[in-house]
C-alpha cells in the first residue's frame, strides 16, 4: 500500500473491514512501537510482547479510536500501559499503580543542580555516526527511575504532547512537566560526563548552599 | 533572574512556550552565564541525540510471527472478508 496514504484513510479503510489497510498501518508503525517497547523495557522478549499486544488491542479496538488524537498517539497508549502492566508485574506490585507507588517522590520541589557544565567535544550529528554513541545512549535511559524515563520517551522521543504524556500515563500534566524536567538534566548530567570537554568544564560561581567541610 | 529560577523554566525555553516577557529574562541571564548558556546548550544536544537516534529493527522471526497472528485474528473478527 501506498506510503502516501494517510492513517485517518488507513484507519478508515481498515474500519471497514480492509486487512492491508490494516497491515499498511502496522508496517508503518511496528518498528517504533518495538523501539519505544524496548527502551522501556530493556529486554527484548518483553518488548516483543508489548508489540504484539499492541497491535491486537488495536485490532481488537479500532472501533474506539475516534480520531481525537492522532493514530500514533493512541498506539503509544496501547503500547504504554502494555509496558506498565509488565512493570508492576516484575515489581509483583499488581495492585497499586505506578502513580501510586511513586507519587510521593513527587511531592518536593527541589530540581537536580546541574553539575558537570561543559561544552560537548563533538556535535550531535557527529556522534550520532558513532556506535559507541547508542550504547552510551541506551546506557544513560536506562539509569534513570522508570518514572523519568516513560515521559522523556514519550515527550522527547516520540513527540507527544505535555497533555497526551499526562493522559497516556495516567498523570496530571504539573506531574509530567517535573518528570521531564528531571529526565532532561539527568540525561544531560550523564551524556556531560561522557561527551563533555574536561578542559572547558565550567564551574558556578554562585551556588547558594554550603559546601560540606 | 537567577539561575535557580532559569532551570524551573528550563523546560518551557527550550520547547519554546516560554512567555515572551519572561523569554527576554530568561535570555539577559544567559547573555551574562555561561554555565546556564553551556546547561541550555547540552540539554538540547541531549534531547537531539536521542530524538534522532534510530529505531531497533524487529526480530525477522518474531516480525513474522507477529504478523501471522495478526491475520489470524483479523479472519476471526470479520469472518465474511475475503482477506
Amino acid at each position: 500500500m501506498s506510503v502516501d496514504v494517510n492513517d485517518a484513510e488507513l484507519v478508515e479503510r481498515a474500519r471497514a473491514g480492509d486487512l492491508a489497510a490494516f497491515e499498511a498501518l502496522t508496517n508503518r508503525y511496528e518498528r517504533r512501537i518495538y523501539t519505544l517497547a524496548m527502551r522501556i523495557l530493556g529486554n527484548q522478549h518483553d518488548a516483543e510482547d508489548v508489540t504484539q499486544q499492541t497491535f491486537l488491542n488495536a485490532l481488537e479496538h479500532l472501533e474506539d479510536f475516534r480520531g481525537d488524537s492522532s493514530f500514533a498517539t493512541w498506539l503509544f497508549r496501547i503500547a504504554t500501559n502494555a509496558a506498565l502492566k509488565i512493570i508492576r508485574k516484575r515489581r509483583g506490585l499488581d495492585t497499586v499503580s505506578l502513580e501510586q507507588s511513586t507519587e510521593l517522590q513527587d511531592g518536593s520541589d527541589t530540581i537536580p543542580h546541574p553539575e558537570y557544565i561543559a561544552d560537548w567535544r563533538q556535535t550531535p550529528d557527529r556522534l550520532a555516526q558513532q556506535a559507541e554513541t547508542r550504547r552510551v545512549l541506551e546506557q544513560a535511559l536506562a539509569e534513570l527511575d522508570e518514572k523519568h524515563r516513560l515521559v522523556f520517551l514519550l515527550r522527547d522521543v516520540e513527540g507527544l504532547s505535555i497533555r497526551e504524556t499526562a493522559e497516556a500515563l495516567g498523570l496530571t500534566e504539573a506531574n509530567v512537566k517535573v518528570r521531564l524536567l528531571r529526565a532532561r538534566l539527568q540525561l544531560r548530567e550523564k551524556l556531560t560526563h561522557t561527551f563533555g570537554d574536561p578542559e572547558r568544564r565550567l564551574i558556578r560561581a554562585h551556588r547558594h548552599e554550603h559546601k560540606p567541610h | 533572574m537567577k539561575c535557580d529560577d532559569l532551570l524551573r523554566l528550563l523546560n518551557e525555553y527550550v520547547d519554546g512556550t516560554v512567555d515572551p516577557a519572561i523569554c527576554k529574562e530568561f535570555e539577559q541571564h544567559l547573555a551574562g552565564c555561561d554555565p546556564c548558556k553551556v546547561v541550555i546548550d547540552t540539554v538540547r544536544k541531549t534531547i537531539t541525540l536521542y530524538k534522532n537516534d534510530q529505531p531497533y529493527e524487529l526480530p525477522v522471526e518474531f516480525r513474522e510471527r507477529m504478523h501471522r497472528t495478526l491475520r489470524e485474528r483479523w479472519k476471526l473478527k470479520h469472518p465474511t472478508s475475503k482477506a
